[in-house]
């Protein structure tokens, strides 16, 4: 796979199999030191973290419902995570997905509210369209910002996220709030029920998996050809791993950069969509429950590519189901819940260390004359 | 809308602002040292939530004000400690590492109150203190010179910050470090025991924000007391620069657009109040979109530092 | 990349099998033998300290807990922060399946949820509020809050003490029992002293107290001495009621006088105990659902706490109580 032309902006080391196991076993033996510590504070609380971690496992995998939960989870982490994914390959940090899920679940919510009549298997694609383009929206404001006006794209994001999360609530107290909730004096902040028939089918029934999933896995798989097999995804790699070479070579950095944030918005906003269609079927306050955040561990955790993010984000999904099972076995207070994923956060991304001087070791080694290893 | 910019309401928009934008001072100043020193800590909320915690009981247990600063100190540096071995020493993701301590400390922070206090109690804070004869000074007086020691406290670190990065060796070496690591190595600097101390330092700062917030402002505790103002802080970092008085423009823009708002719908301004409170954040991108933004980041920011790596 | 996907779903199953101890669902008799306790679980979006809608309940069911003689006879759990609607889907779900008698769903985002869950346990009382929908199901019982009724007598009162002529109201969104309490007192405003002028601030967040503290702040400066307000944010409007130290406050959702026994003149309290000791009644009694219970001043369930603390002119409290008979009585009629 590498090219052997010497201003070439990209080197692709060959497949290496140490790194990829090391890649594997590194955030799952994270996970376990998180937990190690957990068992610390669980026992301070009094609970009994046998218990507790065996509720645990049990949550996230012991029972088929336990099972789709995971995988319900899983869907919006894999779905905001291919588009971190992207943005990361081209050395911009997104952490504008809260944004973007809420933009995509808005156009998702009024889309089909406004095109009521139209059959399913219209309706439904075109819903995710539409949403995609909304969180694209929403990511390509940074992304340009960045590209044109070089405003830092942290910045940008978590103004946009403030934004988006107002904009919801302007929409949910007036003009999409449930006419129903209205009539009766409710109020609630929630939208009126999609119609049934944009609802995505269940897979498992009287469980809540649906067919987003399925939906997830194919953008994964698509998500992997794009940035592998295309120009496009080829220049935003190129982007990120040496922006001045590329330059050099005639990619357009600025543009590149503000293609990644726009995909990793849509991506965020296909999350959302599929959250609102999938499993809420209306809009409501909450929805983003923090996956554009979540989704950045998950990413992390499968190595930044695609079909590493598969098992990663199940694994994730897995951990935040069964830590909610264990809340209710063992009767904590859900915020050590909270403080062990951070622990997990901190332990998994530290983990990653060993990787990276296991593949520079590897490289030195092999290619003993090369140029230094690019971080 | 009438009256919107009589004498009294004026005064009243500047004088809510100076309240608003202290903890995003502390916090964003602490921040600059560390992205100056190229690292990027998104877990500023985390630790302004946890000291804010520490300052509270400390405060509430002990009645002493200050034993309750120092404890926010405390906690923020150890929570400065996790960050910088993590971040500098395990070379970590910074974005993903920053957000890992910002889900510990919510949840430490809520795990403590809870097991702790149990319900929201309340503290006599730091009271209003008047300088003497410029807090008399007809209108001026009354916005900057009548608030409390720690609002005081935010504002004049400014000039503080701004002199230790750009008079002292100190300062010299954190940007060297921020920008040229490598070059900053060969002579003798120790990059690693640099970025050790900026991010503490922004931690320890990120601390007294969230004691501003707990013994100060508002006098009480409760969960997610900060509700993302940590984020916006570190916003406020790339706002402004990367340099104090930037910081300072960035944080006192933000506060007083939110002041305003509020002020507006007080006023009875015919505008949904989800698009007033929006106005900060819309103008924030609005400043920053007319302002040309020809500063470049710390060339090293978000990058772990090997020795013989580039 | 196939291999590691392999390597990790082995790993799981692994785990699974592990740990899969025959803990599937199964459906639960009702309450036997009497020395089993009664079990109810309850299921909360924001957190049982949060000096508000959660606490209110939580605190219910602990002093019920209390009254029938302690954990041997009532066994409580909870999930709180539970403001993903799936993870709350399956707290109850899971909740159910393991025999509790009654799994209260206590959020209005948590219908959809309940409309399906309910179906499966048959034998289980779901309790979901807010809101009045019981789907037409059996076994779910629906409650709500007539926020608008404390409200009317807190505004009322609002009137009569106000000196200042201009009242303030520090709001998170407006919408659900936060909307329906604020419509509430100004009316009751309004049908005491038209003259009042009320003013109106939304902070856009149910959790920022730095911003609802600068809004009642904003409030104060403008000339309001009174304030009242809704969601667990509000204890920063106290705050800064108390830092003015003659602004006086009227709460909602719980008895808000020990933030500031000074200041605080009335609350309006939500108590769910006499409904909760009436659908633990059905429910032993066999009636597992269909009604929709609303909490009301006719009915206690919601009550206005006067804080002792403030010394309430005489002619004030009368025409507070007045309010309150009339609505209990019918003849003021207060609109969500």
């Amino acid at each position: 796979m590498s090219a052997s032309a010497d201003v070439h902006p990209l080197r692709e080391s060959r497949f290496d199999w140490g790194r990829v196991v090391l890649n594997v076993f590194l955030p799952i033996a994270g996970v376990i030191v998180a937990l190690l510590i957990g068992a610390i504070f669980l026992l301070l609380l009094k609970a009994d973290p046998l218990a507790a971690y065996a509720a645990m496992a049990r949550g996230a995998v012991g029972t088929t419902f336990g099972l789709t939960q995971t995988l319900v989870k899983a869907t919006p982490l894999l779905l905001v995570g291919l588009g971190i994914c992207i943005a990361f390959r081209a050395n911009m940090i997104n952490i504008g997905g809260e944004g973007q899920i809420i933009a995509g679940a808005i156009m998702a919510t009024w889309f089909p509210l406004t095109f009521h009549s139209a059959p399913g298997w219209l309706l439904i694609p075109s819903t995710m369209l539409a949403g995609f383009m909304a969180g694209a929206m929403w990511g390509f404001v940074p992304g340009i910002l960045k590209a044109r006006l070089n405003v830092n794209e942290i910045l940008s994001t978590v103004m946009m996220n403030a934004i988006a999360l107002q904009l919801m609530n302007l929409l949910l107290q007036g003009p999409l709030m449930d006419p129903a909730a209205v009539k009766q004096g409710t109020f609630l902040a929630q939208s009126a029920q999609l119609p049934h028939q944009v609802w995505l089918a269940r897979l498992v029934p009287r469980t809540l998996l649906h067919s987003g999933a399925i939906v997830a896995l194919v953008f994964a798989g698509l998500v992997y050809l794009f940035l592998w097999r295309t120009t496009i995804g080829y220049a935003i790699r190129a982007v990120g791993l040496n922006p001045d070479a590329s330059r050099y070579a005639g990619i357009n950095v600025s543009t590149a950069q503000a293609l990644s944030m726009t995909l990793a918005g849509g991506f965020a906003g296909l999350a959302g969509v599929v959250e609102v269609i999938g499993v809420q079927h209306r809009l409501l306050e909450g929805l983003t429950s923090g996956y554009g955040f979540t989704g950045i561990v998950a990413a992390l955790l499968g190595g930044l590519h695609p079909l590493g993010l598969i098992p990663a984000s199940i694994l994730f999904g897995g951990l935040l189901v069964g830590a909610d099972t264990m809340q209710r076995a063992v009767q904590v207070p859900s915020a050590l819940i909270t403080a062990i994923l951070g622990l997990v956060v901190l332990f998994v991304s530290g983990a990653a260390l060993w990787s990276r001087k296991w593949a520079a070791r590897r490289m030195t080694f092999q290619h003993p004359e090369s140029e230094k290893s690019s971080p | 809308m009438s009256g919107i910019f009589s004498i009294a309401v004026v005064t009243g928009i500047l004088n809510t602002m100076m309240g608003l934008a202290t903890p995003f001072l502390y916090a964003a100043l602490g921040e600059t040292f560390a992205q100056k020193s190229g690292v990027v800590n998104l877990g500023v909320d985390g630790i302004m939530l946890i000291s804010a915690y520490a300052a509270f009981y400390v405060a509430l247990i002990s009645g002493n004000l200050w034993l309750g600063v120092l404890a926010a100190a405390i906690v923020g540096l150890g929570m400065g400690l996790i960050m910088s071995f993590v971040s500098v020493t395990l070379k970590a993701e910074q974005g993903v590492s920053g957000i890992g301590l910002y889900m510990f400390g919510l949840g430490m922070s809520s795990l403590l109150f809870k097991v702790t206090i149990g319900t929201v109690k309340t503290v006599v804070g730091f009271p209003q203190v008047k300088v003497p004869l410029l807090g008399d000074i007809p209108v001026i007086g009354p916005i900057f010179f009548r608030d409390s020691l720690p609002v005081y406290g935010a504002f004049l670190l400014v000039p503080i910050a701004w002199w230790v990065l750009e008079r002292t060796t100190l300062g010299l070496k954190i940007k060297a470090v921020g920008q040229n690591p490598a070059a900053a190595d060969s002579v003798g600097i120790s990059v690693d025991g640099i970025r050790y101390f900026s991010v503490c330092l922004g931690a320890i700062l990120a601390g007294l924000a969230g004691a501003s917030l707990s013994i100060s402002q508002l006098n009480l505790f409760q969960d997610n007391l900060t509700a993302g103002q940590g984020f916006i802080a570190v916003a406020l970092v790339y706002f402004g620069g990367w340099s104090p008085f930037g910081v300072l423009a960035g944080a006192l823009l933000f506060s007083v657009v939110n002041s305003f708002q509020l002020w507006m719908q007080v006023l009875g301004a015919k505008i949904p109040s989800s698009v007033a409170v929006m106005l900060p954040y819309l103008l924030t991108i609005a400043a920053l979109t007319v302002t040309v933004n020809r500063v470049r980041q710390p060339a090293a920011l978000n990058k772990p530092f090997e020795r013989g790596e580039s | 990349m196939k291999r590691v996907l392999i390597v990790v779903a082995v790993l799981f199953a692994a785990a699974g099998m592990l740990f899969a101890g025959g803990s599937t669902e199964k459906a639960s008799g009702p309450a036997m033998a009497a020395a089993k306790p009664f079990k109810i679980a309850v299921v909360m979006p924001s957190a049982t300290t949060d000096a508000a809608f959660s606490q209110s309940m939580w605190s219910a069911l602990q002093s019920i807990q209390k009254e029938m003689g302690g954990e041997s006879k009532l066994e409580l759990k909870y999930s709180e922060n539970m403001y993903n609607v799936p993870d709350a889907a399956a707290a109850i779900r899971d909740y159910a399946s393991q025999g509790f008698n009654i799994v209260i769903a206590h959020g209005s985002q948590y219908g959809s949820s309940v409309q399906e869950i309910a179906k499966d346990f048959p034998e289980v009382t779901f309790a979901w509020g807010t809101d009045v929908n019981t789907f037409g199901m059996p076994n779910v019982y629906a409650y709500t809050a007539a926020a608008e009724q404390g409200g009317y007598v807190n505004g009322v009162l609002a009137a009569k003490l106000s000196k200042s002529k201009k009242v303030g109201v520090t709001g998170p969104v407006e919408v659900g029992d936060a909307k329906t309490y604020i419509d509430g007192f100004v009316q009751g405003v309004q049908a005491t002293d038209k003259s009042i002028a009320i003013s109106k601030t939304w902070t856009g967040s149910f959790s920022d107290v730095a911003l609802m503290a600068a809004a009642a702040k904003t409030q104060i400066a403008n000339g309001a001495d009174i304030l009242t307000g809704s969601s667990q944010s509000v204890v920063g409007s106290i705050g800064a009621a108390k830092d003015n130290g003659s602004v006086l406050w009227f709460g909602t959702q719980a008895d808000q006088a020990s933030l500031a026994p000074a200041l605080v003149v009335a609350s309006q309290v939500y108590d769910w105990t006499a409904m909760l000791k009436d659908i633990i009644a059905k429910h032993k009694a066999g009636t597992l659902g269909g009604i929709t219970y609303t909490l009301t001043l006719a009915n206690g369930g919601l009550k206005i706490a006067y804080n002792p603390g403030y010394k309430l002119a005489a002619d004030v409290k009368a025409a507070g109580d007045a309010a309150i008979k009339g609505i209990t009585d019918g003849s003021i009629k207060v609109n969500p």
